[in-house]
């Protein structure tokens, strides 16, 4: 009975494209989970609050449980895993770690994806700009307060103290 | 407009030299940040099929009757489950509770009846998600609708009955009855009686939600659940009875867990259904909670309701005692509960000397999602009515509350401390972390603060929170509750090997949600081998299979610097033995003669004459027979099981001491309230902690920021309310607003270490002390309020809305009688 249309769609991942058929209800972020296997980008609520699958559209932040996988049909998707090759870590990704800006990891994904969107427009932001830029970002662990100097840490500004 | 602090005040009480104690990077960050961590949800089987839950609409009804057919004639659905098939293949879990708890009948699907909305009455099967929730849709079930309970009190009327088995909604009840109260009452001065005071339900609503994946092995007959359940001892002591399987059928394998926090202890009987499921349809089968499933479904923390409370008071500020009737909201199902009714006596007189407590416990069934362990559990609630009542008299009596809690406050003179029912507080300075907490929020210019909020038409309230986490429970308590219970002590298990090619190899009972056990596990064997951390492997998260558990394995209740890392360390220095055995058998020498660092086993008194750990492991493995005789029992494989000195409790007086360790936490907040709208703002916020020797400091910090801005949240926003019907009005994080990044106060932190003298480390249990925020800021709002009617502040969750209402309502629900 199911009526459930598909369709086949281009989308370039983390600098690959890939060719594949969709159901047209294929939230985005299943789409890279389950058929891209691509497992980092994570699910932390059913409404869009949460944050924790934010990934890059086109270069713009947007929160991949919100768009359906039909809609990146030709744009191109960055998602953690593009963050850094198999050793290395970005500086980003070194702050977090230095600074304790993670405890289980779950949120970590999206917090990363939206501090890279802060970053790329803005490599001097304030405390309070970075806390609007990860305001859509819920973390239950770490009360942000590390996650914040993280990533001015890795503006290049240095953490007073 | 937020002001990031480092912490102000380190008073370190003995330096060890080594790994413990300082901030080594955390092993389990690179896989982190690089996404390449695995939950539960990235695993993935060929064929699996994808479950989704058919849950009730309704707070209470007759299930009549549930057909599946137009699902199961969906293409693409594998098969379902409903509450009749359950009730045939399975036993009810058991019951911790003695009569009327213990005849409740509690199944992995509603059998018969629902009892809270969202209670599941069948489960669907299918080759996607989306495919599962539509075939979801056409399970028709027929409800004959009950009258809800939604109130505990009304509940203890037992006019409606959610359990027949049971015959009463309520669950368990006592007293506990300490000291002498009606002594008490006749050498107070005054009697402080407060009619009411409500501590709301919340939870710490982990960000990952509840799961796994769970295969059968028709072959074996046995289970492995890829999961994130985060007490594989006792989940398997409820599922194995219920499926009528033995414990080792039950393989539970977890790696990275989004976060806990103890909601993710009760997680038994959905992963009965997915047992079922997997052996039913012969498939991997899956299932992802939805975040609206976890607020209206999974677990809650504790609500609860103290009544007539009097407290027994000198003029001078001294307490004696305290009495009240608890009345304890568990929700549809006990699951973990009663113990609820005993863990919070672990903390029975708070941080105070008052020596005279009677609390008349009763808990009971309501309506609602049922509860589970959750952050700072059962002990929250009744610190935080210790702390309420601490600053209700410091305001009727018009005192200073800091005065009345240095008056009143375990001295660190007194330590080891006893309480009024046998607990025994291990180490702490309350007063020294008050002074701290006064210095970095700026006290000596309260005054000026409140004139400046003043004059811009604002209400400054200054509040503290003194709290403890009391960690490493003895598990006797439970048989004060249930004296049938066969429940004692505590214990964790690691195990340390040396292998062939030189690696160190650690497994740990644990099962770890973002506490960094990798990290902490490592600095410990590193110091003990001679080590760097970088040369131990920790293996990632538990599996069943690996040998390294005990009853009590998991990760809960503050205690794995104690328990975990005891077992590292026992575990550790046995492999260290044998590793200097091995060595001062090639050097033909004794084994006092050998010393091991930079990772050899060498004669100390020759370091030239050494060999590497690689050589050691390489010996004894594959190439044993140049090795004396009297050494040939070495495995470089040692286990080694941690257990607590605890003695079982005294069941006639319900004393004893109930948990090994006790963190303290003393918080401070500044608030500042608009008086006509009830809107407020935190401007200022101190947190100190003392958990004792801090094995890796900067754990610690992030654990205490975490643990203040869960307690924050709970304080200003987090509820889950319900309404009369017993629908969750706040199902998602719409509704239910946590903390977001601009919601933060300030955050100022300060330390001291009070070493315990009862732990293998000096370190304590800690993390879920942050129940202190609760109550600075309600305290912070009495303050502020005072001028304004001075109205009693009696929840625990104080939402603008709820100011609001305590500005309209004015004084009422507390007075003072001479005694």
């Amino acid at each position: 009975m199911s009526t459930v249309g598909s369709k086949r769609i281009t989308v370039t991942v983390n600098g690959e494209e890939v060719d594949y058929d969709v159901e047209a209800r294929r939230l985005l972020v299943h789409f890279l989970r389950d058929d891209l296997d691509l497992t980092g980008t994570h699910v932390g609520c059913d409404t869009g609050n949460c944050g924790a699958c934010s990934v890059l559209y086109n270069g713009q932040l947007v929160k991949s449980c919100m768009l359906l996988a039909i809609q990146a049909d030709g744009a191109t998707i960055e998602t953690v895993e593009s963050l850094s090759a198999e050793e290395e870590l970005t500086p980003l990704q070194q702050a977090f770690s230095d600074h304790h800006a993670l405890q289980c990891g779950y949120c970590t994904p999206g917090m990363l994806m939206s501090a890279t969107a802060l970053l790329r427009a803005n490599d001097r932001p304030t405390e309070e700009q970075i806390r609007k830029a990860i305001q859509g970002n819920i973390c239950r662990c770490t009360g942000y307060v590390n996650i914040v100097k993280a990533i001015q840490a890795a503006s290049g500004q240095g953490v007073e103290g | 407009m937020t002001e990031v602090q480092e912490p102000l005040v380190v008073e370190e009480t003995e330096t060890k030299p080594g790994f413990v104690g300082t901030n080594v990077p955390r092993k389990e960050d690179k896989r982190l940040v690089q996404g390449q961590g695995v939950f539960f949800d990235d695993v993935k089987r060929h064929g699996m099929g994808y479950v989704h839950f058919v849950r009730s609409p309704y707070a209470h009804a007759k299930v009549v009757h549930v057909d599946v057919s137009k699902a199961l004639e969906l293409g693409g659905v594998f098969g379902t489950l409903t509450g009749d098939e359950v009730a045939i293949l399975t036993d009810p879990f058991f019951e911790l509770s003695t009569p009327p708890g213990a005849h409740i009948k509690d199944y992995a699907l509603a059998v018969g009846r629902v009892r809270h909305v969202g209670d599941p009455v069948a489960a669907v099967v299918a080759s996607s998600r989306e495919l599962a929730r539509d075939a979801a849709e056409l399970v028709e079930v027929e409800y004959e609708p009950l009258p809800p309970l939604t109130d505990a009190e009304q509940a203890l009327e037992d006019e409606t009955l959610l359990h027949d088995d049971a015959g009463s909604n309520v669950v368990w009840s006592g007293v506990f009855d300490w000291g002498d109260w009606d002594g008490a009452k006749a050498e107070a001065d005054k009697i402080v009686k407060i009619d009411r005071l409500h501590f709301d339900r919340f939870s710490s609503t982990p960000l990952e939600c509840s799961g796994a994946l769970v295969e059968y092995n028709r072959g074996t007959g046995q289970w492995t659940m890829y999961c994130n359940h985060q007490m594989p001892g006792i989940g398997a002591i409820w599922m194995a009875p219920a499926l009528r399987t033995g414990l080792d059928k039950l393989r539970f394998v977890t790696q990275d867990i989004g976060g806990a926090f103890g909601n993710k202890i009760c997680l038994h009987p959905q992963f009965v259904a997915l047992c079922l499921l997997a052996r039913k349809l012969n498939r991997p089968v899956q299932w992802t909670e939805w975040r609206t499933d976890q607020h209206t479904a999974n677990a809650h923390g504790n609500e609860r309701i103290f009544r007539d409370v009097e407290v027994a008071v000198k003029a001078d500020g001294t307490l004696l005692g305290f009495s009240c009737r608890a009345i304890d909201d568990c929700g549809a199902f006990p699951r973990y509960e009663p113990l609820g009714c005993i863990i919070w006596a672990q903390v029975t007189p708070g941080c105070y000397r008052w020596r005279n407590i009677r609390v008349d416990f009763t808990q009971v069934c309501t309506n609602k999602s049922p509860v589970s362990p959750n952050r700072g559990y059962s002990r929250m609630q009744h610190l935080w009515l210790t702390e309420r009542i601490i600053d209700i008299v410091a305001n009727e009596l018009g005192l200073d509350p800091v005065d009345v809690r240095k008056r009143n406050y375990v001295r660190a003179e007194d330590m080891p401390y006893e309480t009024p029912n046998g607990c025994v507080y291990d180490s702490g300075d309350y007063a020294r972390c008050l002074d701290i907490a006064l210095e970095l929020i700026g006290h000596e210019g309260l005054e000026a603060k409140r004139r400046d909020a003043e004059s811009r038409g604002k209400l400054l309230g200054f509040g503290i929170g003194s709290t403890l986490d009391s960690g490493t429970n003895n598990f006797g308590q439970s048989t004060l509750l249930n004296p049938e219970l066969q429940f004692s002590g505590n214990n964790e298990v690691a195990t340390v090997k040396l292998d062939i090619f030189g690696e160190i190899v650690v497994t740990l009972g644990t099962v770890p949600q973002g506490q960094g056990h990798e990290t902490t596990a490592a600095q410990v064997v590193a110091d003990i081998l001679g080590c760097s951390p970088d040369d131990v492997h920790v293996r990632a998260g538990h599996d069943s299979y690996w040998n390294s558990h005990a009853g009590f394995s998991g990760t809960y209740a503050s205690q794995f610097a104690v328990t975990g890392l005891g077992a590292v360390k026992g575990a550790t220095e046995r492999l260290a033995e044998e590793i200097k055995r091995v060595a001062a058998g090639v050097f033909g020498a004794e084994p006092a003669d050998i010393e091991l660092a930079e990772g050899q086993a060498r004669l100390a008194a020759n370091p030239e004459a050494a060999i590497p750990f690689m050589g050691i492991g390489a010996i004894v493995n594959a190439n044993n027979a140049i090795l004396p005789e009297d050494v040939r029992d070495v495995t470089l494989n040692c286990r080694y099981v941690y257990v607590p000195p605890f003695q079982l409790p005294d069941k006639e007086r319900k004393f004893g001491n109930l948990t090994l360790t006790y963190a303290t936490q003393v918080h401070a907040a500044l608030v500042e309230v608009d008086p006509e709208t009830g809107v407020y703002d935190i401007v200022d916020y101190a947190a100190v902690d003392d958990c004792g020797k801090r094995i890796h400091p900067q754990i610690v910090e992030g654990q205490v920021h975490g643990a203040t801005a869960q307690a924050l949240g709970a304080a200003t926003h987090e509820i889950f309310a319900y309404d009369e019907e017993g629908n969750l009005l706040t199902p998602n994080f719409y509704d239910y607003h946590v903390p977001h990044a601009l919601d933060m106060p300030p955050m100022r932190n300060g330390y001291i270490e009070s070493a315990s003298p009862f732990t293998p480390l000096g370190a304590k249990g800690m993390g879920e002390g942050g129940g202190a925020a609760i109550h600075a800021i309600c305290a912070a709002l009495q303050d502020a309020l005072r001028p304004r009617g001075n109205p009693l502040v009696w929840r625990s969750c104080n939402p603008y809305h709820q100011v609001w209402q305590y500005l309209q309502d004015g004084k009422r629900g507390v007075e003072v009688v001479d005694a």
